[in-house]
């Protein structure tokens, strides 16, 4: 296996976004700071990779049009995920690791207020017996939280906590959507939206986009002191159907975290949590200590752009690794409804 | 002034698949009114049958009936629904395991509150009269002990296909370079940008230059005659066509430009259209012009002479 690193990180997220949906012109000012960041330009990048979706552009081939940000001619070598740009992160590291390129830069866009994004998001359901009945995403997301409350494993008071530090921690991310924490108790005085979830226990509507830069051992070093090292990279599925899931759990995110040979010695951890019980669920699954600071940025509930909120958990847990506020730091990312697809990046600052 | 020029779109499709004998048994129950599960290895009934058993990854094969009434498992309420859903008023979605069943199926129940749903609440499937063979053929409501009466269906055989409509609207905004270029032909004008690096002039102009990456920021305001670079004549009819065929549908270098604009050739036979044609723009009448493109009605022969292919050489 080749050693390979985080080394550059830029990120935009905002309420909403006065601009295209292929986001090219927002991208255009993130690749330039990731060059700042690494002193490279687009010829040093030897493979690009996005992760976004057609469905919240509302038009075909979005990822297309979004490539002139990178200017390609010559022509450059590229590819897409219709998922979270943390998957597309994940076809990076591969494509690094069959020695073909020694760098990546991974980038990933969504203008979520473009449509209605709870309803778009019924179209990635089994379109014969889900979709049709276009079952939004927060109403899906409340029906787990109200599993695990009738089975004992959290209650409001604990959805509410993570809500309150995370809005508390946001107020330090120049990013943040949402910010500003109160109390529990204020928290829970205020309106249902979706019994049992208020707006508050939701990840608001984001725009935005991130790109990650990925480099292989000596690139890695002459970018940054300390490179994030990746120690560990896995995605696991759980099945289409929410019926034969155990939705108060998550399977596949206790397997990848079991894949990467567990997550002893996690000093930060950012978990793509869109909803406040997802914490409590991914907290559970992957056996994090209880010292282990959480979502320092404030993680998915301050501000989460679609196709790209996982990714940005990885930048800023390699952030905390590149000042050295943590020697190991972890990032997850979450794809598809109610948890169901999940992967664990571990990074480090020695090797 | 907003940065940006938006506009509402709609994006609509049918989903049309034909479901196999698994899926398809279990819309045909649907379509009867009754409930198909299927039995996996691990014992368990589950309604929708799954096509491959989730444990032994062995297709289906094993099937019961349910009964049509079951319990709540989990719900939530459905404060402010979206278009689509089986309720345009407030109304909660559930889980339901249905009685012989072990695992949930995710449908709504018709309460008119939220304090009318629980966990633990006892529901029956209320039926469609007109059923089809899809999930929307039943909703459920809470269960009075009394089933009501089932309309025998209109149809019979087995249900093969199903058709999932698909819309979905947006606010569809155009990059501000793409405003500059709409906002221009309100006023009969025709604006590209230049690289500021490349130099190459983009109509219309694009957020970032595809060569180089960088914003397109010098507004550049072309003429409104052009060279045809190539074409194509049209003669398929489709939905929403507004022109009667054969047309022209063709790539235009305006004069100043680097990039070829996509617009019609009329007023002139289609077999004499060829590759070098000097064309000009014919704009709609002034008070018809909005920000949009079909300002331009067409573009017709300017009468000039054709130009050198030296000259669009570059630009094919």
């Amino acid at each position: 296996m080749r050693d390979v690193a985080v080394v550059g990180f830029a990120q935009r997220q905002m309420q909403d976004y006065d601009g295209s949906p292929t986001c090219a012109e927002l991208l255009v000012p993130i690749f330039a700071e990731c060059y700042e960041q690494t002193g490279w330009t687009k010829r040093d990048i030897g493979f690009w990779c996005s992760g976004s979706s057609d469905y919240l552009a509302g038009r075909s081939f979005s990822f297309v049009s979004a490539i002139d940000a990178i200017g390609v001619l010559p022509p450059v070598n590229e590819s897409h995920v219709e998922m979270d740009a943390a998957w597309a992160l994940y076809e990076a590291w591969l494509k690094i690791q069959t020695g073909e390129v020694d760098t990546a830069l991974v980038f990933g866009f969504g203008k979520a207020s473009a449509g209605v994004l709870r309803r778009t998001l019924s179209l990635q359901l089994d379109p014969y017996t889900l979709t049709p009945l276009w079952p939004d995403t927060v109403s899906i997301a409340a029906l787990q939280a109200r599993l695990g409350i009738d089975a004992g494993l959290w209650d409001e008071a604990a959805m509410a906590e993570v809500v309150n530090r995370s809005l508390t921690d946001a107020e330090k991310n120049e990013y943040a959507v949402r910010a500003g924490g109160s109390s529990v108790e204020d928290l829970l005085a205020r309106p249902m939206f979706a019994d049992p979830l208020r707006k508050h226990d939701a990840a608001p509507v984001t725009d935005g986009a991130a790109a990650i830069v990925l480099a292989a051992g000596d690139k890695a070093r002459e970018v940054r002191e300390r490179p994030a090292w990746i120690t560990g990279l896995a995605h696991y599925t759980d099945g289409l159907q929410l019926g034969t899931r155990d939705l108060t759990r998550s399977e596949s995110a206790s397997r990848a975290a079991t894949a990467v040979g567990g997550l002893d010695g996690v000093e930060i951890a950012e978990l793509h949590a869109p909803f406040s019980h997802q914490e409590l669920i991914l907290r559970r699954e992957l056996g994090l200590a209880d010292d282990v600071r959480l979502n320092p940025s404030g993680g998915a509930l301050a501000g989460n752009p679609m196709f790209t909120g996982g990714a940005i958990r990885i930048g800023e847990a390699a952030r905390r690794v590149w000042d050295g506020t943590a020697e190991k730091a972890l990032a997850t990312a979450t794809s598809g409804p109610a948890l169901q697809q999940n992967l664990v990046c571990v990074m480090e600052g020695a090797l | 002034m907003s940065r940006t020029l938006s506009a509402p779109v709609t994006v609509s499709f049918d989903y049309t698949r034909s479901v196999g004998p698994v899926l398809g048994r279990f819309l045909t129950g649907l379509r009867d009114g009754r409930f198909v599960g299927a039995l996996l290895s691990d014992g368990r009934v589950v309604v929708p049958p799954p096509e491959f058993d989730p444990l032994t990854h062995r297709a289906t094969t094993d099937f019961v009936d349910v009964a049509e009434t079951g319990t709540v498992t989990s719900w939530t309420w459905v404060s402010e629904p979206v278009a689509g859903q089986p309720f345009d008023r407030p109304f909660a979605f559930a889980l339901v395991t249905l009685d012989g069943a072990d695992a949930p199926l995710l449908h709504a129940v018709d309460v008119a509150s939220p304090d009318e749903i629980s966990t633990g609440l006892r529901v029956r499937a209320r039926w469609a009269a007109e059923r089809t063979g899809a999930i929307t053929d039943v909703v459920f409501e809470p269960d009075t002990g009394t089933a009501s009466a089932l309309v025998p269906p209109a149809t019979e055989g087995d249900v093969t296909g199903i058709v999932t409509p698909v819309s979905l609207d947006y606010t569809y905004a155009a990059s501000p370079e793409e405003s500059a270029f709409f906002r221009g032909l309100a006023e009969g004008r025709i604006v590209g940008q230049r690289c500021p690096q490349c130099r190459k002039v983009y109509v219309p102009p694009r957020p970032a230059c595809p060569v180089d990456g960088v914003p397109t920021v010098e507004e550049i305001e072309l003429s409104d005659t052009g060279t045809v670079t190539t074409f194509c004549i049209v003669n398929v009819p489709f939905l929403g066509q507004k022109i009667t065929p054969p047309y022209v549908s063709a790539y235009i270098l305006l004069d100043g430009a680097d990039i070829a604009l996509q617009h019609l050739i009329l007023d002139i036979p289609v077999e004499e259209i060829r590759m070098g044609l000097r064309v000009k723009a014919v704009w709609r009448p002034r008070e018809e012009w909005g920000t949009t493109i079909e300002n331009i009605s067409h573009f017709a022969p300017s009468g000039e002479p054709d130009a050198d292919f030296d000259t669009y050489r570059h630009h094919l």
